[in-house]
Parts: C-alpha cells; sequence; structure tokens
C-alpha cells in the first residue's frame, strides 16, 4: 500500500526544502537602488527649484521627469532587470509605478489601442489608484471633521 | 475483455507503436542551453517575425510539424492524427497552428504533461488498430506563458528561487504502426493528486506528488523491478520537485537514486538563472524530441520511463485561493518491441 502524507504534513515538509529567498541581500539591494531613484529625483528637484520654480511646481515636474524616466526604461527592456535586482527598491518609487502602466501597455498592443491598451493599461495599477483614492478620501473627511 | 489493461492504470500493448521521427524547436535561451545541439533548431527572436507571442508559439507548432513530417519521409496525408496541445487559453498555439495542415485533429490540455498524454493517447490509437500514423506536439513560449498566467514582461518584478523557467519551443513526435523504434511499450495514466499546495511560485512542489503516484502505480502495475529502466525523467519538477519526488519514492520503498532526471533541470544550465528549472508543455517534449530520442537511437539509453508533469491551475482558480491540482502520465520507451516479456 502506498504510504502517502496527510495535506498538513507535506505542507510542513515543502516548506522545510523549499529554498527561500535571499532576505538580507534582496534588502539591501532594494534599499540601495531605491535610494539611489530617490538621489536622482532630489538632483531634479533641487536643480528646479533652482532655476526659480516655487517649490510645488518644482516637484510636480519632479515628478513627470521620474515617470518619463520610469517609462522609458521600461520601453528600452530594462526596468524588468532593474527590478529582478532591486526588486521593491525599483518597485515603490514612482518610476516602479510608470513601469507598471507602461509594461501592461506594451504586453497588449497586440489587443489593439481599446481594448489591448485602453482596458489592460491598469491592469496592476489599477488597485493602486482604486485603493490610493479610496484611502485619501476617507483621510480627507478625517482631516476635515478635525479641523471643524 | 480489457487484455491489454494490467492493474489499476497502466496499459500493455500488443503491438508498440514505434516513434520513427521526433523533431524539436527551442527559442534563444533553450538555445544556449547544455542541450543546444540536439535540437532541429534554435530561433533568435522571440517573435520569429511575427506580431504576437501567441502567433509566434503557433508558428513553432506548425514548424514543427512540417519538419517531423519530413523527417518521417512521408506527406501530410499520411497522418491518421494530430494530437496537440499548449498552455494558453483554449490551446489556441496547437489549433492556430494546426488549421492548415488538413489533418483529423485532436487538442488536448494536460498542462505540461501534455506531451505525456498526447503520447500515450497516440500509442492507444495505433495499438487499437484505428491509425496507422500519429503526430503528437505541444509547444510553450516564455513570453504567451508569461502573460497569460503571471505579470507583464517588462515589469520590475522578482521571482522566488522555487519559482520555474517556462520553456520557449515546440517538440514533436510520429507515433506509427510499422517503421523501427524505439516503441512504446507500456503507458500509466496519471491521476489527479492535489496535496494542497498553493504557491503557483512552487509548482515543483505541487507537481511532485502526481508524479510519485504515478511511478508508484507503474512499478505496482507492471511488477517490473525499480531499476528496471536506465532512466526515469519527469518533465518539468525543477530542483525543489525532483528532490521531493525522490523522497516521495524513498519512503515507498522505491529507490530510483541516480537514473532519476528531470526534463526541467536538463534544458537550463544554473548559469542561465532559470531558478527551479525550466516547465512548460514545450519544456519534456523538446528534451525528448531532441535530447532523449537521440540517446534511445544511439543505443545509450534502451529503455525509458517518461514522465511528463503538469500543474492543472488557472490564473482564475489562484486568485480564488484553489490549491494547484496535478497530474503525471508515465510513458515507456524502449528499444526492444516487447519489452522483456
Amino acid at each position: 500500500m502506498q504510504h502517502v502524507m496527510t495535506k498538513e504534513e507535506y505542507r510542513k515538509y515543502v516548506d522545510k526544502v523549499s529554498p527561500n529567498s535571499k532576505t538580507l541581500r534582496n534588502a539591501l539591494r532594494a534599499f540601495m537602488v531605491g535610494g539611489i531613484i530617490c538621489v536622482i529625483g532630489q538632483f531634479f528637484l533641487n536643480s528646479f527649484k533652482n532655476m526659480g520654480l516655487d517649490k510645488e511646481t518644482a516637484s510636480s515636474v519632479t515628478a513627470m521627469v521620474m515617470i518619463l524616466l520610469g517609462v522609458t526604461l521600461t520601453a528600452l527592456n530594462l526596468y524588468d532587470d532593474l527590478g529582478r535586482f532591486a526588486g521593491a527598491g525599483s518597485i515603490v518609487p514612482i518610476t516602479g509605478f510608470a513601469n507598471s502602466i507602461a509594461s501592461p501597455a506594451i504586453e497588449y498592443k497586440s489587443e489593439g489601442y481599446v481594448l489591448g491598451i485602453g482596458a489592460r493599461m491598469f491592469l496592476i495599477a489599477g488597485p493602486v489608484l482604486v485603493y490610493g483614492i479610496s484611502a485619501s478620501i476617507v483621510a480627507g473627511i478625517i482631516h476635515y471633521l478635525l479641523r471643524s | 475483455m480489457f487484455e491489454k489493461k494490467t492493474g489499476r492504470q497502466t496499459f500493455q500493448m500488443k503491438n508498440s507503436p514505434a516513434i520513427i521521427a521526433t523533431a524539436s524547436i527551442v527559442g534563444p535561451k533553450e538555445g544556449r542551453g547544455p542541450l543546444a545541439g540536439y535540437f532541429d533548431q534554435s530561433v533568435d527572436d522571440e517573435f520569429w517575425g511575427e506580431k504576437s507571442w501567441e502567433k509566434a508559439e503557433s508558428k513553432f507548432m506548425r514548424e514543427v510539424l512540417a519538419k517531423v513530417v519530413t523527417k518521417a519521409s512521408m506527406p501530410m496525408d499520411a497522418l491518421d492524427f494530430v494530437i496537440a496541445g499548449d498552455l494558453l487559453n483554449q490551446c489556441i498555439a496547437a489549433s492556430f497552428g494546426i488549421r492548415e495542415s488538413n489533418v483529423p485533429f485532436y487538442g488536448i490540455y494536460g498542462a505540461c504533461s501534455t506531451i505525456g498524454e498526447a503520447m500515450q493517447l497516440g500509442a492507444m490509437l495505433i495499438d487499437g488498430g484505428f491509425a496507422s500514423n500519429v503526430a503528437c506536439l505541444t509547444s510553450s513560449h516564455f513570453c504567451s506563458a508569461e502573460k497569460q498566467f503571471r505579470f507583464p514582461l517588462e515589469l520590475g518584478s522578482q521571482r522566488p528561487p522555487t519559482a520555474h523557467w517556462t520553456v520557449t519551443g515546440s517538440g514533436g513526435v510520429i507515433l506509427s504502426a510499422e517503421g523501427d523504434g524505439p516503441y512504446i511499450t507500456r503507458i500509466t495514466t496519471g491521476k489527479i493528486v492535489d496535496m494542497g499546495i498553493k504557491d503557483q511560485n512552487n509548482m515543483g512542489a505541487a507537481m511532485a506528488p502526481a508524479a510519485a503516484d504515478t511511478i508508484y502505480a507503474h512499478f505496482e502495475d507492471t511488477g517490473l523491478p525499480h531499476d528496471y529502466y536506465d532512466m526515469i525523467v519527469t518533465g518539468d519538477l525543477g530542483v525543489v520537485g525532483k528532490r521531493i519526488l525522490d523522497d516521495l519514492l524513498s519512503s515507498n520503498g522505491i529507490r530510483v537514486g541516480s537514473i532519476l532526471n528531470d526534463c526541467g533541470i536538463m534544458i537550463y544550465d544554473m548559469k542561465q538563472d532559470p531558478h527551479a528549472g525550466g516547465s512548460g508543455c514545450g519544456c519534456a517534449a523538446t528534451v525528448f524530441a531532441g535530447f532523449l530520442y537521440d540517446r534511445l537511437k544511439k543505443g545509450k539509453l534502451n529503455r525509458i520511463l517518461f514522465v511528463p508533469t503538469g500543474a492543472l491551475l488557472s490564473p482564475t482558480s489562484v486568485q480564488q485561493g484553489e490549491t494547484i491540482p496535478c497530474i503525471a502520465h508515465a510513458v515507456a520507451v524502449e528499444n526492444t518491441k516487447g519489452g522483456n516479456e
């Protein structure tokens, strides 16, 4: 008769024999790359301020430049390599958000501009937008109630 | 009545169908791997001149069918059936790849085990007297599989070390009632086995129990000694799954050790960073059609048990929190017709 483990035993056994991701190495890489991206952003922000833009305009223009950078690296087939190396370090900054919108746009171009690019562009960024905007509305209401 | 059935799920061929020809075409990564010299062709461009990855995958299948028929020196008309499958929704790589061939067609789905399923059905059609020549083909494409099962290709994300790399490529064989071997001597049809693994990034762990179940059943049903085969080769368990399979077989007294191998491990060099190994319908198919068939033909291997493994999940089932049902089909391929009997 075949000896079979229970599902619970098997799950424990699999956890034991499956190699884990190298957390420390990945965290260090994420920290370095994420930091470098922020330094680049800070460089643009300071430059725009020195060019005479006020603080708010300068940060908007900086965000636009960083988005352009993210999208360009995506189009050049480089951002996925960066992401494989850096993980959250290149996902969390705004360049990663741009990558999450540009990459499905490229991927689904073969299904046309409307049902392909148009419908699928927010495949990954969609949930971030939905819950980001919802959270900001809730925060806004709380802020309003506390002030009044 | 069931004169060919042995035990619960194994079938002994009366007139073992011959595998008279094979063909394989792979993508760039596979074409730089350790088995590169065994494939008929490797393609540098993942689009292969087509407008989409899905179209490219169909082209892989179309070209493999053309190649395998040429290598068997037979006209397309001589084929009684084509049995083919792939990973894409509604198996479009197969049906679009085969549509101009004008051959009666069965489209099948067994995830990465599809080539095993196709060879079993083909062998039964021939031994049952329904066909003289049957082509069995499967394909997979890294890019179309990523698009369907995971994330867009250009998304910058990491995957865990237990994840697999889908093979870009297509492999095919022609089974025939006549002709020189190697021969399919017996088959063991797999049962669905689900050990409760949910992680689609650990397919090796999900599929290993299915492979163990089928291999165990094969030896139980046939009564063959455990060292009967020169090689027992699974489809795409990868490094993690192969180790688990070895443990599961050992705990059932089947110590196969060094004769156990896996197409997903063989097709890539670990330096190519495939994580746990290759996977996809094209993995077992190209390794069999390329490397294993060559070894059998040259007599370096004389008896193998080919056990393609498949994870029968879908993106929807994963999102709904389902566990991963798996299957493995065993095909015994030997250089002598009746095996040892």
